[in-house]
């Protein structure tokens, strides 16, 4: 049986495929979740250096994985709207967008949490925490333009020529600042001393995978509420199930 | 059990970083389905104004 | 723009459109001049607010000159597009035959030469207040001369995205700063180099390859942010 995929790229189709989804990935993380902070607290040893604080890299390393990774797969998608025109890609891009803000805000503020009883600082100028910072730059600079533009077209496609250009320099970004840091002999965040415990590393894919799955539910979600809202005068919108 | 909440003196920063995922995680999701209800309300409004302008 | 029957060589093309704009901004002197006294004013409020000692201000004073530069190229990027927008002027660009890449080129060069060089000749001036060294200044020149063609261009891509929008000046510096970082970065930290007396060859080749890939990539994407501003 072989699945015709593109006929998901219509707003109509994707919004019942995204609603059928959307739980699977939403238990899936909590039970990810739970499994993996169980490892994270009571498997893995405590630290020969960092003594139990290094457990906060346990949500920290996911979540900043995370956030700029949903920056490259909205960047993406809005390639894909900017490209081929199609209105569901760009919707994704802005459905995405929120949430990885979101999730490199909890990247910096676990990793000023993680630096105070490492180096004494709230804020450490170590390369990938302002590169975080400068995500989150990134990231709300997309929002604030899509919010910006009244006509829905031309928010969708300014925004993502911006996340492109935005995606193109990260690792410029990355580079210069990875390069002023080590110049200024800036302290790193290490992850632990030695090499990993392997208790650490199964609670790091544990922790990373219901990050994920949180995400595309919380997307999906987000989505299906921006699909709604944008296809309002359409026929399938009327008779749908939900508002009759 | 409580040496396990005071996680060696780094208890203030353990639970202050999972203690903030946990709340954004909680408070995205309640807007994210708040939304989707304030969304589904607002279509029904629209068709019923539509239907009341048909009769 | 004057009706023409002979055909224009690109360069021809370019150099006519820089004239016009450049003819437009002289028209305006107010509104150039106010970008330079901005910057002016900028790099003297740090002394203000950090204290006079000479030792710490030397220091400060790359980071400072090149942050100011920042913003006042930022808030000069308004002009860019506007004043032709309001007046029908880009819709008829737009519509031209000609290559709108070269047409973009032409406008922010005109635009850094209003804007961006100004600065590159008043900054030596104010690095004197932050008791620069004349070898710091020359490095200054040299890497603000590199740097802010390079934010004119990458500014132009934020003004294009932006045009006739409510935010404004800062909308577009939100949306911009960030792509500027590794400009900062780098042209400051040629100035701290030579102070330090170290080799400032990387940091201007690295400037100079920016340059270069904004020149080639910018004209044609900010071209785009046009179209897509003007549907």
């Amino acid at each position: 049986m072989a699945i015709n995929w593109f006929k998901y790229s219509a707003p109509s189709a994707f919004y019942g495929l995204a609603g059928k989804l959307a739980p699977w990935f939403a238990w899936s993380s909590a039970i990810l979740f739970a499994l993996g902070l169980y490892i994270s607290f009571f498997v893995a040893p405590t630290d020969a250096q960092q003594s139990e604080a290094y457990r906060i890299m346990f949500i920290h390393v996911p979540v900043s994985i995370l956030s700029m990774f949903i920056y490259l797969v909205m960047a993406g998608y809005a390639a894909l709207g900017l490209v081929f025109n199609t209105r569901l890609s760009s919707m994704m891009a802005t459905a995405l967008a929120p949430t990885g803000a979101l999730f490199t805000f909890i990247a910096l503020w676990t990793g000023a949490l993680w630096g105070k009883p490492m180096w004494g600082a709230w804020w450490v100028w170590d390369a990938r925490l302002t590169s975080e910072l400068i995500l989150l730059f990134l990231y709300i600079g997309f929002i604030a333009l899509h919010a910006s533009i009244d006509d829905p077209r031309r928010a969708d496609r300014a925004a993502a020529l911006l996340g492109i250009v935005g995606a193109v320099n990260v690792p410029i970004i990355y580079f210069s600042v990875k390069w002023w840091n080590t110049l200024h002999q800036g302290s790193t965040i290490k992850l632990t001393g030695t090499s990993m415990h392997v208790a650490m590393q199964q609670a790091l894919l544990l922790m990373m995978l219901a990050c994920w799955c949180y995400a595309v539910a919380v997307t999906l979600t987000r989505v299906r509420s921006i699909i709604l809202e944008r296809e309002r005068g359409t026929q399938w919108v009327a008779e749908l199930e939900e508002i009759k | 059990m409580s040496e396990f909440f005071a996680m060696n003196g780094y208890a203030f920063y353990i639970w202050g970083s999972y203690g903030l995922a946990l709340a954004i995680f909680v408070i995205e999701t309640a807007l994210v389905r708040h939304k989707r209800k304030i969304t589904l309300q607002q279509l029904r409004l629209m068709r019923d104004a539509g239907e009341e302008e048909s009769v | 723009m004057p009706v023409t029957k002979e055909k224009l060589s690109q360069f021809g093309l370019l150099a006519l459109v820089i004239r016009r704009d450049l003819v437009l901004a002289m028209r305006r002197r107010a509104d150039v001049l106010t970008t330079l006294v901005f910057f002016v004013m900028v790099v003297s409020l740090f002394p203000m607010g950090v204290g006079p000692e000479l030792d710490m201000l030397r220091k400060m004073a790359p980071g400072v000159v090149w942050v100011a530069a920042l913003l006042a190229s930022m808030l000069s990027l308004g002009r860019l597009f506007s004043a032709d927008y309001l007046d029908g002027t880009l819709e008829q660009i737009l519509l031209a035959p000609q290559s709108l890449s070269l047409l973009v080129l032409g406008k922010i060069i005109a635009h850094w030469m209003v804007s961006g060089l100004p600065l590159v000749l008043m900054a030596p001036v104010l690095g004197l207040q932050f008791d620069m060294s004349a070898q710091a200044l020359w490095v200054l020149i040299a890497a603000l001369l590199l740097g802010t063609p390079i934010l004119s261009m990458v500014g132009a891509v934020g003004a294009a995205l932006t045009l006739g929008l409510r935010g404004g000046g800062v909308l577009v510096s939100l949306l911009v700063l960030p792509l500027c970082i590794p400009v900062l970065i780098f042209g400051a930290g040629a100035v701290e180099a030579v102070s330090s007396g170290m080799s400032i060859a990387s940091h201007l080749s690295l400037m100079a390859a920016m340059l270069v890939l904004s020149f080639v990539f910018t004209p044609w994407v900010t071209a785009q942010a046009l179209r897509i501003s003007m549907e």
